[in-house]
């Protein structure tokens, strides 16, 4: 958090950092402009508790949505629906303008949803290549596990993309061992490797250093230059505003509102962002702000200036 | 090793060899003391050690606990336990009785017995997962429960098999293999490779170390972890069966109580093998081992000239050392 304080708003262009090279090859845009997710009137609650209500949420091509929310704003809940963990009670998601019904986490990986869940998401005393291949192995028909094949693949993810050069670290290596950064390399290669369209990255920078967040940046910008798109989780609205294209507030359970970063500043954000805290909403004056956008709330990408 | 690896300079010797022993550790562990036990016999019984009569017994006892631990070490792995396999081995054998008394065939006895097994690991996995009992609350439960139903199903009463020993598959469970090595040997032989290969080398095993490990990965991750963890369950229901039914068969009498002392041997073999009570970690290798450690703790007592009552003793002693062994060797090198 405070790494980021002391950031410059923008990273600045820095040489391509290894990671990027799992983006390749970039990802085919949506069939005619369509919105790569949509999900409509969201809702879900949890023993009577309303986590979500009514939400609306657009993702388009190369499109890098920032999703900002206090604590017990629904984020989590908000993801899990998209990846598939949780059904929602009411409403729709479309994937490529298809709706789709009964969202596992299966269905979610095949339609291209990947998860960067950082560290929370690894099995510690497992390997490298089960970690990789976690959920979805390579595998005969008969669920006889290829791990040849996958030890391979592994080994050249891990000199290629994460950037692991010391030669104690085999794919055979248990996750145990592994740095921080080590541990986030891995989680987001295992997303990428995939051949992700939408890479959800859930408080990616948590725990990191300041080092490690800056290049953690770098790859978020790197997902819009290939082509995909990402919903980047923080409560940390500067990590967010440096590579977003557009916020999107929640605020208990509710959208309470949609910021394109390209007619923000930073400092009106924050003020939003304080004035939601306290209200459950902005005022008059930024809705004000706001009616030149489409009236539903949700922000057609393309229709942002430059 | 990889072709990326093969053009960065060669790994130092140094690291290579952490990397084996971090990887092995456990393995090289669960040797170690398996061969220091068989020495520590050869050296203080040589005349009972360095004759094969005494491995041709433990090759006979030892599988009936041994293939049950070779299934509970998955189960394990995956952060559950399954005490009430003492009371489907006998439970099993309802299943045989019957359908062998009603049909005279020992063949779809064995089946039944297996199949009564399957049901009770179903009951098992199904009460543990759905209604969310954990698994060591839940199959105290069954433990009784699968006895008590096995009780009042033959009113307490016990079976003589003698006429069962005529089958085919009498030989094929109990007999022996060319006059001198038991089946009991072979099969569990056999079913060691089933279990390493659906640990090590299949979907089931990728699940049960992943759910054992980090449950809340398992759920993000899209693993079926109800399916898996029930899946589990069967298959000791199954093995245990299978393995009340060779013991029964072996002493050709069926007695309801059957199966009662094999619940401390078989969790000892399974923990002596280096699996973790906390999940993610174990192998069927270290369990095998583990289990013919405990399979000859006995007759190597009697055969040392203690007497019997150092058997418990002993015991302990082994079961606490290999455990302390494993838990040093993990502080170790991981």
């Amino acid at each position: 958090m405070s790494a980021g304080e002391r950031e410059s708003v923008r990273p600045p262009t820095q040489p391509a950092v290894p990671i990027m090279a799992a983006l390749e090859p970039p990802a085919a845009p949506p069939p005619g402009g369509e919105k790569r997710l949509e999900l409509r009137h969201i809702s879900k609650s949890f023993g009577g508790v309303h986590v979500l209500h009514d939400v609306n949420l657009d993702l388009g091509a190369s499109e890098v949505v920032g999703l900002l929310g206090d604590n017990g704003a629904g984020k989590s809940t908000l993801i899990k629906i998209i990846t598939g963990v949780h059904r929602p009670d009411a409403g729709e998601i479309r994937f490529g303008g298809q709706r789709v019904e009964g969202l596992t986490v299966e269905k979610a990986r095949a339609l291209g949803v990947e998860t960067v869940y950082q560290e929370r998401a690894l099995a510690d005393q497992l390997p490298l290549w089960r970690n990789i291949f976690m959920g979805r192995p390579v595998a005969g028909p008969l669920g006889f596990l290829k791990v040849g094949n996958m030890r391979r693949m592994t080994g050249e993810l891990m000199s290629e993309s994460m950037g692991f050069t010391s030669a104690v670290l085999t794919p055979d290596t248990v996750v145990k061992g592994l740095s921080g950064g080590e541990r986030q390399g891995l989680a987001i290669v295992r997303a990428l490797h995939f051949q992700a369209d939408i890479i959800i990255l859930d408080e990616p920078t948590m725990g990191l250093s300041l080092k490690e967040t800056e290049k953690l940046l770098r790859f978020v910008e790197g997902i819009r230059a290939a082509g995909k798109s990402a919903i980047f989780i923080d409560h940390n609205i500067f990590h967010v505003y440096s590579v977003a294209d557009r916020i999107i507030v929640l605020d208990r359970g509710r959208v309470a509102g949609q910021f394109p970063t390209s007619r923000y500043s930073l400092e009106e954000l924050l003020d939003i962002m304080r004035e939601v805290a306290s209200e459950g909403s902005y005022t008059e004056q930024e809705r004000y702000r706001l009616a030149d956008a489409p009236s539903t709330g949700s922000t057609e990408h393309g229709e942002e200036p430059a | 090793m990889t072709p990326a690896a093969s053009t960065r300079p060669a790994p130092r010797p140094r690291g290579a060899i952490t990397a084996f022993t971090t990887t092995w550790a456990s393995q090289i562990g669960i040797t170690v003391a398996f061969l220091a036990l068989w020495l520590a016999f050869i050296v203080l019984a040589p005349s009972t050690f360095l004759s094969s009569r005494i491995y041709l017994a433990f090759a006979q006892t030892t599988p009936y606990f041994a293939i049950v631990a070779l299934f509970l070490t998955m189960v394990i792995i995956a952060g559950d336990i399954d005490l009430s396999f003492p009371s489907e081995m006998a439970l099993g054998m309802v299943g045989f009785t019957f359908v062998w008394q009603a049909t005279g065939s020992v063949e779809l006895g064995i089946l039944a017995a297996l199949l009564v097994g399957g049901l009770a690991g179903l009951f098992n996995g199904l009460i543990v997962t759905y209604i969310g009992i954990p698994a060591l609350v839940a199959t105290i439960g069954t433990q009784f429960l699968f006895r008590g139903l096995t009780l009042v199903l033959v009113n307490g009463k016990s079976y003589a098999l003698v006429t069962a020993s005529t089958a085919p598959s009498y030989d094929l469970l109990v007999g022996k293999l060319g006059g001198v090595v038991p089946m009991e040997f072979v099969w569990l032989l056999v079913l060691a490779v089933v279990a390493w290969v659906l640990l090590n080398r299949h979907r089931l095993g990728q699940n049960a170390y992943v759910i054992g490990d980090n449950g809340l990965a398992a759920q993000l991750m899209g693993i079926p972890i109800r399916r898996s963890r029930i899946l589990l369950f069967v298959l000791v229901g199954v093995a245990a069966a299978l393995a009340g039914a060779m013991n029964s068969l072996q002493i050709v009498n069926f007695y309801p109580t059957m199966g009662d002392g094999f619940l401390l041997p078989t969790l000892a073999a399974v923990f002596i093998g280096g699996t973790s009570v906390f999940g993610g970690r174990g192998s069927v290798y270290g369990t095998f081992l583990g289990a013919f450690m405990i399979g000859a703790i006995q007759a190597g007592i009697v055969a040392v000239g203690l007497t019997d009552y150092y058997t418990n003793l002993i015991y302990g002693a082994v079961i606490l050392a290999a455990v302390a062994v494993h838990a040093l060797l993990q502080r170790r090198f991981e």
